[in-house]
C-alpha cells in the first residue's frame, strides 16, 4: 500500500542520492583533473578545493542567462529541465540497499535502458531550438551516438539478464549474494567491459565526447547556454555519469552487498557500499578522461557496429549456451 | 557572400528530386575568427555536407598590424622590437633573420660569443614553441591534459630566456652587431660588460635534462596513445610533391620526407659546430608533423648542451657608429624558425630606417596549402589537420 507521505519518501530519498551523486562526481572530476593537470584551484586552494565546486556553481548563477533572438525559445528554455528529468528518472529503480529503493519494478532493467535514451532527446532539441550551426551538429551527432551506443548498453545488459532471470534490479544484486561472485567475475566480465565502453558514449564523456567537442563544434549543442541553464546540463551530465556507474555496480559489481559484512545490517551499510563502487567506477572514468584524445565521429560509429555490438551478441551466445548446459 | 556571412539561421534547404538521392545543398559554416582552435582569427569558410567537407577558403587579415609598412618609418635598432611580435611563441627566433640581413649590408659581424648566445637562445625559442605546439596540439585532439603539462615545461625555458634578456615572450635582445649585455648579473662598467647571469649554464644544463625528459614522457603519453594514433595516422598526407610544390617548410616539409633544414645552410649562427640531426618523417601525415617536432625538441636540446660547453669567451658587441646607418643596397637573409622558413628583404636608401622591409613568414606560406588538403576531410580531420600546420596568426597576418 503507497500512500502519499511514502511517496514523498521516496522521492525525498530518490532526489537527495541523485543530488549528492552530481556533487560527488564533480569534485572526483575537477580533483582528478587537477591530480593530474597539477591545477593549484581545486587541489589546494580553500578547504584543500572542496570548496571549488560550490564557487563553480555560484559562478554560474552570477552569470546572465541568454536567450539568443532566434532560438526556438520554448524548446529552448526547456531543453535543460527536460535532460535533467530523464537523468532523476535513472535514479528511481537503483537499489541502494534491498528496501531502499525508489521502485523494485519488475522490469526495472527494461525500464532504466528505455529512461536512458530520453536524455539524448533533450540533447538534440537543445541543439536543434540554438538556432546555431554548431549547437546542430553537436545535436545530430548526440543522436547518431546514441543509436550505435544504446545497442551495445542493451546487448551487454541481456547477457545479465540471462544469467540473474530476472530483470528487477534487486533481484539481480540477490542472485549475485546467491552466487557468491559478483557477475563481473563469474561470466560476464566481457560485458561489464562493453558496458562500461557504452556508457561512457552515452554519458558523452571523453573519448566520445564529439557531440561537445571543445575543439571543433565550440561547444557543441551547449554553445548558446549559459548562466543556470548551462548548470543544469552540467548538474545533469554528472548525475548520469554517478547513475550509470551505480548501474554498472549493481549489475555487474554486486550493488549494495559487500562480502564479510553481516547481512541484517544491509540498510545502513548498503548505500556506502554502492556508493564506494560508484565511485571507483568513476576513477576509471576520470582517468580516461584525462588522458585520452577524442575519437573521430566515424571511428566511433566503427567500434559501435563492428566491435562492441558483435562481441556483446557473441557474450550473449555463450551466455546462453552456458545457461542452458549448467 | 550573402550566403558567407549569413550565419544566424541555419539553412537547411532540402530539394527532394526523382533521383534515388535526396539532394541536400551545401551548408556554409564559418569557422573563426572566434574559434577555439584557429589558433587566433583565422577564419575557415567551409562548405560542409553533414559532417564532410566540400570546400574550404582561408580568410586571413584579422591581425593585420602593418609591420612591413611600421618598419619604414622606424629606424634599424627600433625594427627589432617589432619583429619580436611576428610569431610570438618564438619572440627570439623572428629577430635572428632581420639583424642578420641588416648586419649583411652593414657587412660587420657578431663575436663569436654573441653568436654563440643567439644561437643558444633560438633554440631554446625553437623548443618554447614546440612546447606550445605539442600541448595545443593534443588538446585540438581532445585531450586536455598534455597542455598543462607542457605548458609547465615551457616555464622553465622561459625563465632561462628571462634570465639572459629580461624578456619571457619579446625579448628584444638582439643588437645590430651583437646582443644586448644581460640582465640582473651586477652592475655595468665600460670595461665590464655584463654577460650571462650567474648561474646561468648550470640551470641550462638541467633545464635541458628535463627536457629530454619530458619529451620522453610527451612521446609515451600522446604518441603511445591508440586513440592519438588513430586520430593523425594517415590524416592529412602532404606528399613530397605537393609540400614542394606549395612552398611550405619547416617541419611540415621535413615531415613529408624532405631534408631541408636551413641551419645546415646558415653561416649566420655557427650551427656547423654542432652535431645533431635533422629529423625527417616517412608518410607526411599528421602524426609525422608532430613526431618531427618533438624530436627537433631533442635535437634542439642537444645543440644547446653542446653550445654551452664550447662558449668561447670574448666581447658581446663589435664596434657599430652610435647612430646606424645602413649603406645603400639590398639583402635577403632567410633563417630556420621553429614554424618553418622566415626571411627579411630589406632594401636600403642609405638612411636610418629601411626604404621598404618584406618579410617572409613561415605560417603565410604554410597555410595556404590548407584549401588542396582539407577538400574531402571530415570536420574533426580538418581541425586536426590545421593544428599539425601550427601557425600562429601574427605571423601570418604581419
Amino acid at each position: 500500500m503507497i500512500d502519499g507521505s511514502q511517496i514523498l519518501v521516496t522521492a525525498g530519498i530518490v532526489l537527495a542520492f541523485a543530488l549528492n551523486g552530481a556533487v560527488i562526481f564533480t569534485i572526483l572530476d575537477v580533483k582528478g583533473a587537477s591530480w593530474m593537470q597539477r591545477r593549484p584551484g581545486p587541489l589546494h586552494v580553500g578547504l584543500r578545493g572542496f570548496i571549488f565546486p560550490l564557487a563553480e556553481i555560484i559562478k554560474f548563477f552570477q552569470k546572465e542567462d541568454i536567450t539568443p533572438t532566434n532560438v526556438d525559445a520554448p524548446v529552448f528554455k526547456w531543453a535543460p529541465a527536460y535532460v535533467l528529468a530523464s537523468v532523476f528518472g535513472l535514479f528511481v529503480v537503483v537499489p541502494i540497499s534491498p528496501t531502499l529503493v525508489g521502485s523494485d519494478l519488475d522490469l526495472g532493467v527494461f525500464y532504466l535502458l528505455a529512461i536512458s535514451s530520453l536524455s539524448t532527446l533533450g540533447v538534440l532539441t537543445a541543439g536543434w531550438s540554438s538556432a546555431n550551426k554548431y549547437s546542430l551538429m553537436g545535436g545530430i551527432r548526440a543522436a547518431g551516438q546514441l543509436i550505435a551506443y544504446e545497442l551495445p548498453l542493451i546487448l551487454a545488459v541481456v547477457g545479465v539478464v540471462i544469467q540473474a532471470e530476472t530483470m528487477s534490479l534487486v533481484g539481480i544484486v540477490e542472485k549475485q549474494i546467491e552466487f557468491g561472485l559478483p557477475f563481473a567475475l563469474s561470466g560476464q566480465g566481457l560485458a561489464f567491459l562493453i558496458f562500461m565502453i557504452a556508457a561512457t558514449a552515452e554519458m558523452m564523456r571523453v573519448p566520445f565526447d564529439m557531440p561537445i567537442g571543445e575543439s571543433e563544434l565550440v561547444s557543441g549543442f551547449l554553445t548558446e547556454y549559459s548562466g543556470v541553464r548551462f548548470l543544469i546540463f552540467y548538474i545533469a551530465e554528472y548525475m548520469n555519469m554517478f547513475v550509470l556507474c551505480a548501474v554498472a555496480s549493481t549489475l555487474f559489481l554486486g550493488g549494495y552487498h559487500v562480502p564479510l559484512l553481516p547481512p541484517e545490517w544491509v540498510n545502513f551499510y548498503g548505500p556506502v557500499v554502492l556508493i564506494t563502487k560508484t565511485v571507483l567506477l568513476g576513477f576509471i572514468l576520470v582517468l580516461v578522461r584525462w588522458s585520452f584524445p577524442r575519437f573521430r565521429e566515424d571511428q566511433l560509429q566503427n567500434l559501435a557496429w563492428k566491435v562492441l555490438i558483435p562481441l556483446s551478441l557473441l557474450n550473449i551466445l555463450i551466455t546462453s549456451i552456458m545457461k542452458v548446459v549448467f | 557572400m550573402d550566403d558567407i556571412l549569413n550565419t544566424g539561421n541555419v539553412p537547411y534547404v532540402s530539394e527532394a528530386s526523382v533521383s534515388v538521392e535526396i539532394e541536400t545543398e551545401d551548408m556554409t559554416l564559418n569557422i573563426g575568427p572566434q574559434h577555439p582552435s584557429t589558433h587566433g582569427v583565422l577564419r575557415l569558410v567551409a562548405k560542409v555536407d553533414g559532417e564532410k567537407i566540400s570546400s574550404v577558403e582561408p580568410v586571413l587579415g584579422y591581425m593585420h598590424r602593418g609591420y612591413e609598412k611600421l618598419a619604414e618609418v622606424r629606424t634599424y635598432p627600433q625594427i627589432t622590437t617589432l619583429v619580436n611580435r611576428i610569431d610570438w611563441v618564438s619572440g627570439f627566433a623572428n629577430e635572428i633573420p632581420f639583424i642578420a640581413a641588416t648586419e649583411k649590408l652593414m657587412e660587420i659581424e657578431a663575436p663569436e660569443r654573441a653568436k654563440h648566445i643567439r644561437l643558444i637562445l633560438t633554440e631554446m625559442a625553437r623548443i618554447a614553441s614546440h612546447f606550445v605546439f605539442n600541448g595545443a596540439y593534443a588538446l585540438e585532439i581532445g585531450a586536455l591534459t598534455p597542455i598543462f603539462l607542457a605548458m609547465e615545461d615551457r616555464e622553465r625555458i622561459l625563465d632561462l630566456i628571462e634570465s639572459v634578456t629580461g624578456g619571457r615572450f619579446h625579448p628584444n635582445f638582439n643588437r645590430i652587431g651583437g646582443v644586448k649585455p644581460a640582465a640582473g648579473s651586477g652592475p655595468t662598467t665600460k670595461k665590464n660588460v655584463q654577460d650571462l647571469p650567474a648561474g646561468f649554464y648550470q640551470e641550462t644544463r638541467d633545464a635541458m635534462e628535463k627536457v629530454l625528459e619530458a619529451v620522453e614522457r610527451m612521446e609515451d603519453l600522446v604518441g603511445g596513445n591508440e586513440v592519438f594514433k588513430a586520430r593523425t595516422k594517415g590524416v592529412g598526407i602532404i606528399s613530397k610533391e605537393l609540400a614542394e610544390e606549395y612552398g611550405v617548410s619547416g617541419p611540415i616539409l621535413r615531415a613529408s620526407g624532405v631534408k631541408f633544414d636551413l641551419r645546415t645552410q646558415t653561416d649566420f649562427l655557427p650551427y656547423d659546430k654542432f652535431e645533431y640531426e635533422i629529423p625527417v618523417g616517412e608518410n607526411g601525415d599528421c602524426y609525422d608533423r608532430w613526431y618531427v617536432r618533438l624530436l627537433e625538441m631533442r635535437e634542439s636540446a642537444k645543440i644547446i648542451l653542446q653550445a654551452i660547453d664550447s662558449m668561447p669567451s670574448g666581447p658581446l658587441q663589435t664596434k657599430v657608429p652610435k647612430v646606424i646607418k645602413v649603406p645603400k643596397g639590398r639583402s635577403y637573409v632567410r633563417t630556420e624558425n621553429p614554424k618553418g622558413e622566415m626571411g627579411y628583404y630589406v632594401i636600403s636608401e642609405g638612411g636610418l630606417g629601411p626604404y621598404r622591409l618584406k618579410i617572409r613568414t613561415p605560417s603565410f606560406s604554410n597555410i595556404s596549402i590548407l584549401p588542396v588538403l582539407l577538400e574531402g576531410q571530415l570536420l574533426p580531420d580538418l581541425i586536426a589537420i590545421m593544428g599539425s600546420l601550427d601557425f600562429v596568426l601574427g605571423d601570418v597576418d604581419r
